[in-house]
């Protein structure tokens, strides 16, 4: 397939996923306002240093009150990571191959984009709690409708790509928020107060009730195993590596557990890595070290399949 | 208002001779409508608009850089062509195309017709279609036009003229597949009981054009299509007609040449292509060849092209018949390649370049059309009857300065039909574009789109100046 098409596949789905946990980030947070102490601070700058924009947003909005939070994040058309912004993409990707996916998934990116338009344009603080559930709900419903309707072909797989390494990151980073939230003080840890920052968190990746299920105790190392390590809960970062393994599996045509392209080796390396990775190693690293470490990684696989399938160097 | 206390007025209408008297090929289609209220003729109109949407069937408006997509306004009311009168028009139109065909054979190799004098070279040296670089080209099976786009228009006599020939790459014919396949969900009773000339097989008699250019030892040839993106105004017809056909869809920047061929970037690494639709214009499709600043051509297209290693349709330099100087000279071709005599004529056009023709045009302009040879699209011209004191001299000026780059034609008096506005039947201007292909053989595909000028009064059909489209209905009484 044409690589342009193969690329424009991969960020529909990457910005359709993106959108969604730009969504599930501010949820965390919100959900967190809701249970924290009266009268403490509130902390919307965290949520601002994991995506990692502090810098550009210092520089246009001063200090981070709730209100330029949640304008920045989800409706700010000048930053490029925003909701209003990845849909925009999203939809401008889809629209330049339309003629290969199916018609059904343009009309979900187009409905999608619309109605973040239409919030965009009349947001109050109270219809926030509505919103952010309805992104969600919209790009569940994009990820089905492609599922469906869309052969699953070579382009497919890229989109399956680009979807699961966006969400991986994504899972990383909202494990990262954690690192940043302060708590009142060094005695709070293990506190109630930590245990509901804790489950907030497991809420915001949709994980609390598969959690309990499988480990009925919230710790901080459960919680943190459960998002990174665990291969059968679908927003868990060790999951979406397996997945993405076999859609570039599919993609490079090599026999899982080979290499061929660099994007085989780095992929499978990063994967294999997870696979005998401890809880107590990743703590004695450092959690935040680790998951720092583990976007750059993801972003070198993001790299060598671009470098692999797309960007096509001459002889 | 029912449809019979519509009036025709004193104007050539398409489907009525006097209030409540219909052409014997349209009587059925005018009993249905009279049965049917307006008000349930117009939610299906709004039916038939919401479908168009969401089928994407839209165009682009260029000076909007939001990427707004609009739909061609459609109108429920077909217009309707007796199928004797089209066997005439088809016949017209073939011959005029064989014509055409051979004039760019002849004028990019042996340039036999300005020999024996038929056309001045001047006329040929000086059309900003001509294209030098494609002098020598022999292209496969020595076809030229395989796809055209070509204007008609009815006199208020009801007798046809070609307006425009549209050579180089004629858009709107997405319409046409897409007007008739939601005019079947519109009035499914009236197409069982009528007799209608399917339009459906367009997409593979395309196909099949481009195919027959395809070198012959190719196994399976390789056909794109070939767009300058997604805001090109005609960008849905492109992508939609890359997958009525299972084309890849390609932009520039997804095509290299490579070892002597035309490649295209893939996932796994470069693929030859054999045959290219291409719907860009002559001038952008190789910046080495033609325009430098191009970004949407593939450098060294035109060397490879050259060589006969790729087929491109349109072939290139085919712009040099839509200079409308070049247009006046048709009914000499068709005499002189094919020894007949025009069957669809021309509409009169006076030369500005030759001085009497010229003082006549300059004296008459408040009831002339004046156009610019190079322009297209109702673009750059001068519609005399409706125009102001200061628009004529600002024209005569311009005519002065560049008699080349004008001629002029009499107003015609361009039939009307009835086309639903609100809750009246109004008459409404028309033109039609039959879609011509020239693949083994000459095909004409039965119908067209019918544009309908919706302001009132106007006579420009444009999409880009406000005109909306009908199906065109080829009817066997």
């Amino acid at each position: 397939m044409l690589s342009r098409v193969a690329d424009s596949i991969y960020w529909l789905n990457r910005y359709v996923e993106r959108a969604e946990n730009v969504a599930r980030f501010v949820d965390v947070n919100l959900n967190l306002l809701l249970d924290s102490p009266v009268g403490t601070a509130q902390q919307w700058e965290p949520l601002i240093v994991t995506t990692g924009d502090l810098a550009g947003f210092r520089s246009r909005y001063g200090e981070a009150t709730a209100e330029n939070v949640l304008k920045f994040l989800p409706f700010d058309p000048q930053y490029p990571n925003s909701i209003l912004s990845c849909l925009r993409l999203a939809r401008e990707n889809a629209r330049s191959v339309r003629e290969i996916i199916a018609s059904e998934m343009w009309e979900r990116v187009n409905n999608f984009y619309l109605m973040v338009e239409d919030a965009a344009k009349e947001s109050s603080l109270s219809d926030l709690h509505r919103f952010y559930p309805e992104v969600k709900m919209e790009s569940h419903l994009f990820a089905g409708v492609m599922d469906a309707t869309m052969s699953h072909n070579e382009g497919w797989h890229f989109g399956q790509l680009g979807r699961l390494l966006e969400r991986a990151d994504k899972t990383a980073r909202i494990l990262d928020v954690k690192y940043y939230i302060l708590l009142p003080s060094p005695g709070d840890v293990g506190s109630p107060l930590d245990d509901l920052q804790w489950i907030a968190l497991l809420k915001s990746a949709s994980a609390y009730e598969m959690y309990r299920k499988r480990q009925h105790r919230i710790t901080p190392q459960g919680v943190t195993a459960f998002l990174i390590l665990n291969r059968e809960f679908p927003r868990a970062i060790q999951f979406c590596l397996c997945q993405a393994e076999q859609s570039l599996h599919q993609i490079s045509g090599t026999s899982m557990g080979t290499w061929r392209t660099s994007s085989d080796r780095t992929l499978g390396r990063l994967r294999a890595e997870l696979d005998f990775l401890t809880i107590e190693e990743i703590f004695a690293q450092g959690l935040h070290e680790f998951l720092d470490r583990l976007q750059r990684q993801l972003n070198q696989v993001g790299e060598s399949v671009f470098a692999d399938f797309v960007s096509l160097h001459l002889a | 208002m029912q449809i019979d206390q519509y009036d025709p007025g004193e104007f050539y209408d398409e489907l009525f001779t006097a209030p409540g008297q219909p052409r014997p090929a349209a009587e059925l289609l005018f009993e249905r409508l009279n049965s049917i209220p307006v008000s349930d003729l117009i939610q299906r109109q709004q039916l038939a608009q919401n479908a168009l949407f969401k089928l994407g069937v839209t165009f682009n408006v260029y000076s909007d850089n939001q990427g707004t997509e609009r739909i061609f306004p459609f109108d429920v009311i077909p217009r309707v062509v007796d199928s004797s009168e089209w066997t005439k028009l088809s016949a017209g139109l073939k011959q005029r195309i064989a014509a055409l065909n051979l004039f760019l054979d002849d004028i990019y190799n042996d340039q036999k017709i300005i020999k024996d004098k038929v056309i001045p070279e001047s006329v040929i040296l000086s059309a900003s279609g001509f294209l030098k670089p494609c002098l020598g080209l022999k292209p496969p099976q020595g076809i030229w036009c395989h796809i055209t786009g070509t204007d008609l228009v009815r006199d208020k006599d009801g007798q046809w003229y070609v307006l425009e020939d549209n050579l180089r790459c004629p858009s709107g014919v997405s319409y046409v597949l897409e007007n008739r396949r939601v005019m079947k969900s519109t009035f499914p009773h009236l197409f069982r009981a009528l007799d209608i000339a399917p339009v459906d097989d367009y997409a593979s008699q395309l196909l099949e054009a481009l195919l027959n250019l395809a070198p012959p030892s190719t196994v399976e040839p390789r056909v794109v299509v070939l767009t300058p993106g997604m805001y090109n105004s005609a960008y849905f017809e492109h992508s939609f007609l890359a997958q009525q056909m299972g084309a890849e869809l390609v932009e520039g920047r997804d095509l290299v040449v490579s070892d002597g061929y035309l490649q295209m970037l893939t996932t796994k690494g470069l693929q030859r292509v054999d045959v290219i639709y291409r719907r860009i214009d002559d001038d952008f499709i190789d910046p080495q060849a033609f325009r430098k600043d191009s970004l949407l051509g593939v450098p060294g297209l035109m060397e490879v092209y050259r060589e006969g290693r790729v087929a491109i349709a349109n072939a290139l330099g085919t712009g040099v018949a839509d200079d409308k100087m070049v247009y006046a000279y048709v009914p000499d071709m068709i005499r002189y390649y094919l020894g007949e005599e025009q069957l669809l004529p021309n509409v009169p056009t006076y030369l500005c370049e030759d001085p009497q023709q010229r003082q006549h045009v300059l004296a008459n302009l408040d009831s002339l059309v004046v156009k610019a040879t190079d322009a297209s699209g109702g673009y750059g011209m001068l519609v005399g009857t409706q125009s102001t004191a200061a628009e004529r001299e600002d024209f005569a000026g311009r005519i002065q300065a560049n008699p080349r780059g004008y001629i002029a034609q009499p107003t015609l008096c361009l039939s009307r039909a009835p086309t639903l506005i609100g809750d009246q039947f109004e008459g409404c201007h028309v033109d039609l574009r039959p879609y011509i292909l020239y693949g083994q053989d000459i095909y004409v595909n039965p119908g067209g789109l019918t544009r309908v000028a919706l302001k009132k009064g106007s006579l420009v059909v444009n999409s880009s100046q406000g005109g909306g489209s009908k199906d065109t209905w080829v009817v066997r009484v």
